[in-house]
């Protein structure tokens, strides 16, 4: 701070220094922080040791490796693990991460969506759209999301039908009816059509992964040449071409090798297509319109962000609205948009826990629940779901950092 | 010339104003309101008539089912005779009578009935004690009263004896002596010496003096351990202390985090990090399942106050978060001005910086405190009986076994007014510290 009241060089060192020079100051601040925090973090860990030591329990992963012994219902992360309750504790636990990075997943896509639709039409001059967009935001902010999950629960499996409700009697009528003839929403969970990989299927997926891939290049080509020479080629149009047309060709090309199977009710329940459980869908409807509250408001904020003068500067120039929007205002709201989104995205990754509410088998229930209480290993399994919910968050802030400075302002 | 002045002699005009009119109907009144705001353009009309459709079926199905609620039943079964009886069989109607006949177990959860008094009185008590910090209007002397509520309240809804929040509150006043005190020889000695004689007279003179005085001089009311807490009272509880406890700590750790010195500013990054990395249910379990394993053996501490322990640090991590953006915002030319002034670091950053930063943050802060009081319904994961596990055990009995919706409305409405209020708060108090425009 001020260099005057410390005593000149050379003319001996005083123990005083330590508290008065501020050349030593910091220096002492560390240190003793430093013990203090030594101190504490060894008189926890004596602790711990005294005590696992009362109880016989070594600190030991060796459990990881033993049989599991439970069941986890069938879903996304046991069919894909291939678990079975022969497995081992740590293969329940790798299932428990692929349930909750695919809640987290779809949780994320909806909310953005939701929030990005609903933040718009916040802004709406429409004033009805735009205070029942007030409204959707009020009541999802203001009420716990644990609420929400149970209620939309007690939804899911108190008011939709039972499957045998679906059954035709002989006058043709049943008491609940298929969406589309496609899709039943019952108490069990809701049934899907499920695509049948055929024999060619490979090559349609690898012919439109290579297609998506071309419509980016063609994105990519299209906006050099507008800010290298002006010329403003079509965009949406042609890259929705490129993406689509190759595949619906080779489709009928091939004798259509993807086929859907749709759900057919035999005896009490659907068989065939694809079923998502009921805490599933509870959970990410939950999370996603909870998140997609708060996102709302961000999106909103962010547009207003951007000053008037910017789009009546686009106006001048003649864009059309959408284009304003696209080129102009979207640009720079989403630097705003950006860092609180990604703290949003975080939150919804965490939140995902509250699974244990609605019984879907996430990491918090496999690992940090059965794995936990068989063994009773607590000390392992809470350092390892804590360690992962650690890395999940860092992987996530790293990816939205790298989208953040993509899109920030290039500075000269 | 003259040509031109003749054609327009010859012209007609008139030579009075016509009368006025009154504009069309299009644009008077709600036909003009209705056409700018529901109908400007073809796609604003066909959403307004979505959203008027979203209404109408939202509403079609909720109305009749709130209006017809029946408040005055003494099970499920009755409410849905009575409502055979008066409306038809296929009539919907919610049956409050759940709300009326367990009201008392969701606000007061198991605590002994005979004792509803003192939460009661500790609420209002609350109110009061917060009045004077959140509205300027009232003296600030009243301030000094704010600051013994918290002791007042712990004796009413724990009860025991009166001396031990007594001689815990004495600790300020120790603190506030040493720091006079010790304040005379150096700043950084007062700081140290003050936090080093209130630690220590907390955890090893105060409780210890309490019982002896307890014994001399026995003043106190019947103790409820708080595994009897439960309901609202269990969530504002939780809430309150978390929300009180966790302002300032937030507040030291931001510093840190903003702070020059290595050490501290390394160690407060990991463990904000850290501590907002994992969800805060994990965090519940771990007080609840491993906290004694850290502490010395044989020692077993009550878990309410372990659960206000891990949702104080978990909410502080976030505040400090807040602070910190706070404190990034402040112009570099107040900092430096305070260094030119000659103050010190913490005369600076209580004078200048922190004021200023923290009206900065008051929304983010605001946010973390409503987040956190949210939060307070993941305790029921831990076995506390908040009022979402009160609904659990109201279902258990065999008059309200089915009874859902009438419950999740009842607790989400007493959140939404909770955290609405706060939201409002924090809106009025940003208008009037906004001083750029005055």
């Amino acid at each position: 701070m001020s260099s005057i009241s410390d005593s000149p060089r050379g003319s001996g060192f005083h123990l005083s220094q330590l508290i008065y020079d501020t050349r030593y100051r910091s220096m002492t601040i560390q240190v003793v922080t430093f013990l203090l925090v030594v101190l504490a973090i060894w008189q926890l860990g004596s602790n711990l040791l005294a005590n696992l030591a009362n109880l016989g329990q070594e600190p030991d992963f060796g459990f990881l490796d033993s049989r599991a012994g439970y069941d986890i219902g069938s879903g996304f992360g046991t069919s894909i693990i291939g678990y079975t309750s022969a497995s081992t504790h740590i293969d329940a636990a790798f299932v428990g991460i692929l349930n909750t990075l695919l809640v987290a997943f779809l949780g994320i896509v909806l909310a953005t969506i939701i929030g990005v639709i609903a933040g718009v039409l916040r802004l709406s001059k429409n004033w009805l759209v735009s205070r029942l967009m007030a409204v959707y935001v009020e009541a999802f902010r203001n009420v716990p999301l644990l609420l929400w999950i149970v209620l939309i629960y007690a939804v899911m499996t108190e008011s939709t039908p039972q499957p045998r409700a679906f059954r035709v009697d002989e006058a043709g009528i049943a008491d609940a009816y298929m969406v589309f003839d496609a899709i039943a929403i019952t108490n069990r969970g809701v049934y899907l059509p499920g695509p049948i990989w055929g024999p060619n299927s490979g090559i349609l997926i690898a012919v439109f992964i290579a297609s998506v891939i071309g419509a980016l290049v063609y994105r990519r080509y299209a906006k050099k040449l507008l800010f290298d020479t002006g010329r403003l080629l079509p965009m949406v149009w042609p890259a929705i071409v490129i993406a689509f047309l190759p595949v619906i060709l080779l489709f009928f090309v091939l004798g259509r090798p993807v086929g859907l199977d749709y759900p057919v009710l035999g005896g009490f329940n659907f068989s065939g297509g694809m079923q998502i459980s009921n805490p599933l869908v509870a959970l990410w409807l939950a999370l996603s319109l909870y998140t997609g509250a708060f996102i709302t408001e961000i999106v909103r904020a962010g547009i207003l962000s951007v000053s008037k003068g910017q789009s009546e500067a686009s106006e001048a120039l003649g864009m059309r609205a959408n284009r304003t929007m696209s080129l102009i205002i979207l640009p720079q709201a989403m630097r705003v948009i950006i860092p609180p989104l990604t703290s949003q995205y975080l939150n919804l990754t965490k939140n995902s826990s509250l699974a244990i509410a609605v019984g879907y088998p996430d990491v918090r229930a496999t690992l940090g629940g059965i794995t936990l209480n068989q063994t009773g290993r607590a000390l392992e399994c809470m350092l390892l779901l804590g360690l992962f919910y650690l890395a999940l968050s860092l992987i996530i802030s790293f990816v939205m950092n790298v989208f953040n400075n993509s899109m920030k302002l290039q500075e000269r | 010339m003259s040509d031109t002045d003749s054609q327009v002699t010859n012209a007609y005009f008139r030579e009075t104003m016509l009368a006025q009119q009154t504009p069309p109907v299009t644009e008077t009144g709600a036909i003009k309101w209705l056409r700018e705001n529901l109908f400007p353009t073809w796609l604003n009309g066909i959403m307004t008539i979505v959203a008027l459709y979203a209404i109408w079926f939202i509403l079609s199905h909720i109305g009749p089912w709130f209006l017809n609620g029946i408040w005055d039943a003494q099970s499920l079964s009755e409410c849905r005779e009575i409502r055979d009886a008066t409306l038809g069989p296929d009539a919907s109607a919610a049956c409050f009578a759940v709300i009326s006949d367990r009201w008392q177990q969701l606000v007061f959860g198991f605590y002994p009935q005979s004792a509803y008094w003192r939460p009661t009185l500790a609420f209002f008590l609350m109110l009061a004690g917060l009045a004077p910090v959140l509205f300027g209007a009232i003296p600030r002397r009243w301030l000094t009263a704010s600051m013994l509520t918290p002791f007042v309240i712990y004796f009413l809804l724990w009860g025991g004896s009166v001396w031990v929040p007594a001689f815990i509150a004495l600790g300020f006043v120790v603190g506030g002596l040493t720091a006079r005190v010790l304040g005379r020889l150096n700043q950084m000695v007062a700081l140290i010496g003050t936090v080093l004689i209130v630690g220590l007279y907390w955890a090893f003179i105060a409780v210890p003096l309490a019982n002896a005085v307890h014994s001399i001089l026995p003043i106190g009311i019947m103790a409820i351990p708080s595994s009897e807490f439960g309901g609202f009272m269990l969530s504002v509880v939780i809430g309150m202390a978390a929300i009180i406890l966790s302002l300032p700590l937030g507040i030291v750790l931001a510093l840190a985090r903003a702070s020059d010195l290595f050490l501290v500013n390394k160690l407060a990054i990991g463990f904000i990090e850290i501590i907002r990395g994992v969800p805060l249910i994990v965090w519940l379990f771990t007080a609840s399942l491993l906290l004694n394993y850290f502490l010395p053996p044989g020692t077993n501490f009550d878990l309410t106050l372990r659960v206000i322990i891990m949702v104080t640090l978990f909410s502080a991590a976030y505040i400090a978060e807040v602070v910190r953006g706070g404190l990034a915002a402040v112009p570099k030319g107040q900092y430096e001005g305070a260094d030119s002034l000659g103050l010190d670091y913490w005369q600076s950053m209580r004078l200048i910086v922190l004021p200023q930063a923290l009206k900065i943050s008051i929304p983010g802060i605001v946010n973390t405190f409503i987040g956190l009081f949210k939060d307070t319904t993941l305790v029921v994961f831990i076995g506390l009986l908040d009022p979402l596990g009160l609904t659990n055990s109201i279902r258990a009995s065999t008059d309200w076994n089915g009874i859902y919706w009438e419950l999740y409305v009842f607790i989400g409405l007493m959140f939404f007014i909770a955290c609405y209020a706060m939201g409002r708060y924090s809106m009025y108090l940003e208008r009037k510290l906004q001083r750029e425009n005055r």
